[in-house]
């Protein structure tokens, strides 16, 4: 196309830098895929969340304990000691706390995520980085400030008489296959949508409050059953709830004196199939938020 | 294989204005038949193609889509339509002062910089030291960047940029903040680059600086093409606008015409 001659020879003639690489589009980003690719970027991304999201606080990480302490100590004072929910339930405490941990780290990957890129602009508007680095990030942060809490979990299960079995260990592990895949799907999702209103991350906190009370947390599945006599279908179509019932499966479950026994009463049938059933969804829910992220992707710096 | 390093072909990038944010006043100005919003094109239909080695001087008035233009060959945008192509590894700074987060300290940024531009850890390693000492910001090192003042932080930008080792080289307006020093010191960093045969697009109203660097200029008025030619022609032609068409300018010029493709 363009004939290019060196100019009238005041320059001196310079060394051909041989590039190998082909021609090709400068923002080519192939989504999630990209994020794994490129993990020293996201495991710096990370750490960084992790030092930046209590700055400048007195407690700093300690923060992430005393948020979901909090809950737990009202909900069991409200739930347990006022309603008396405790006496039905064995280990109520345990049970409280399974659903707590789990609910807390979806509520944060989707809190923190949903503004992840309204947070990280600078970046954002200046440099050439695949943006679903920052919503997967969060999530990772918020992975990372759960695990002391399953620490905590499982010491007192251990305290009650409780051992490690196969089933519970496949449990805890579609259940937080469940949480991360969904969070990182809706975080996808909302932190696109909060660049172009930003009532997005008021909806978000709405939502995580419906999440708190549509698990089987502060009270046990079995209510919701006798409840809605055994109609159990929508309530168990909501894969946080299944999710939560896996933790309880894996933990609160051996705890109790007699499993069997709590299995058949506080525990759905067909848990497992139905959990996997709802990976499968949460999957297709993270390709959708992949797609429209990319959708919107094109229009995110400049409506920052 | 080809000897492009840049290629763009018709490339179109517009933006959407926005009169009303909140739902009343959307609703105000629907009753009132307003227009909500309006769409300009910040690039309108661009096509050039840049050879391996060369340097381009890219000039214009505020607001004639210059820096859009380097927001698509580096990646941080894609055009609404038409194609930007690029070859091989793009650094470079947008605007004075690269995506550096104010809480983290000069060194942490250096890290996250970096592995944004797409370098490993061994290698930020590696040139840490040289980075430092080019960006001389000695102390301050390890206090956050948010307490830097606007040279630092500019200083602190282009060190890292120019330390990674890529094919492009996208400069927009860097030495605007920085103090006489400094600025000798990024034209000599930029001279080196262009020697080594890498790819320079450099964003300048300097008609000094563009004359020493760059062997092309192209120039862009209202988001259009407007000259694509020889340093000294494009240089007049930014300059003395009025009236003068491109044909005389090219034919004035003959000599230093490198290829005026439009």
């Amino acid at each position: 196309m363009t004939d290019v001659v060196q100019p009238l020879g005041d320059t001196p003639a310079r060394p051909v830098h041989h590039v190998d690489a082909p021609l090709s589009p400068p923002s080519a980003s192939t989504g999630l895929f990209e994020v794994f690719r490129r993990r020293y970027l996201l495991r710096l991304l990370v750490r960084r969340e992790i030092s930046a999201r209590y700055q400048g606080s007195l407690l700093g990480l300690l923060w992430s304990y005393v948020n979901p302490l909090t809950q737990f100590f009202i909900y069991y004072f409200v739930m347990g000691v006022l309603f008396q929910l405790h006496q039905d339930v064995p280990n109520f405490a345990i049970h409280m706390f399974c659903g707590i941990i789990l609910v807390h780290f979806f509520n944060e990957t989707f809190n923190a995520g949903t503004r992840s890129i309204v947070r990280n602009k600078t970046l954002v508007q200046k440099m050439a980085v695949p943006r679903e680095m920052f919503p997967v990030a969060s999530m990772l942060v918020s992975a990372y400030h759960m695990l002391p809490q399953f620490v905590i979990l499982t010491a007192v299960c251990v305290i009650t008489g409780w051992t490690p079995e196969l089933a519970g260990v496949v449990a805890l592990v579609l259940a937080l296959a469940i949480i991360m895949t969904l969070g990182t799907a809706m975080a996808l999702l909302f932190s696109a949508a909060n660049v172009f209103f930003r009532d997005v991350s008021n909806v978000a906190s709405i939502m995580t409050n419906l999440v708190r009370f549509g698990v089987p947390m502060i009270y046990p599945y079995s209510l919701v059953a006798e409840r809605f006599h055994g109609h159990t279908e929508f309530y168990l179509a909501n894969p946080i709830a299944e999710a939560v019932l896996l933790v309880q499966r894996a933990f609160w479950v051996g705890s109790t004196d007699d499993p069997q026994a709590t299995i058949a009463a506080h525990l759905p049938d067909h848990l497992f199939t139905r959990s996997i059933i709802g990976l499968g969804i949460c999957l297709v829910v993270l390709g959708v938020g992949q797609l429209v992220f990319s959708r919107l992707e094109n229009k995110i710096p400049e409506r920052l | 294989m080809g000897t492009q390093s840049i290629v763009v072909e018709n490339a179109t990038k517009s933006f959407t204005l926005r009169y009303h944010r909140t739902f009343k006043q959307m609703t105000v100005a629907a009753l009132r038949r307003q227009d909500i919003s309006d769409t300009f094109k910040a690039v309108d239909d661009v096509s050039f193609t840049v050879e391996q080695g060369e340097s381009i001087g890219l000039m214009g008035l505020n607001g004639s889509g210059k820096s859009t233009l380097l927001k698509l060959i580096n990646g941080i945008m894609r055009p609404d339509s038409g194609r930007v192509l690029t070859r091989g590894r793009i650094s470079g700074l947008i605007a004075t002062g690269a995506g550096f987060h104010p809480q983290l300290t000069g060194r942490e940024n250096i890290y996250l910089n970096a592995a944004v531009l797409g370098m490993s850890e061994a290698e930020t390693s590696r040139k840490f030291d040289d980075i430092v000492a080019f960006a001389d910001i000695g102390k301050f090192l390890d206090s956050p960047v948010g307490h830097y003042s606007s040279g630092m932080f500019a200083r602190l930008g282009f060190a890292v940029a120019i330390h990674v080792d890529s094919d492009i080289f996208l400069a927009d307006e860097v030495l605007a903040v920085g103090d006489r020093p400094f600025k000798q010191k990024c034209l000599e960093k930029m001279q080196e680059v262009r020697d080594g045969g890498r790819t320079l697009f450099y964003v300048s109203h300097a008609a000094g600086s563009v004359r020493k660097m760059c062997d092309r200029v192209i120039v862009l008025e209202q988001g259009r093409l407007a000259f694509d030619g020889g340093v000294d022609a494009g240089i007049k032609f930014v300059k003395y606008d009025g009236g003068e068409t491109e044909e005389e300018l090219g034919s004035e010029d003959a000599d230093e015409e490198l290829g005026a493709d439009i």
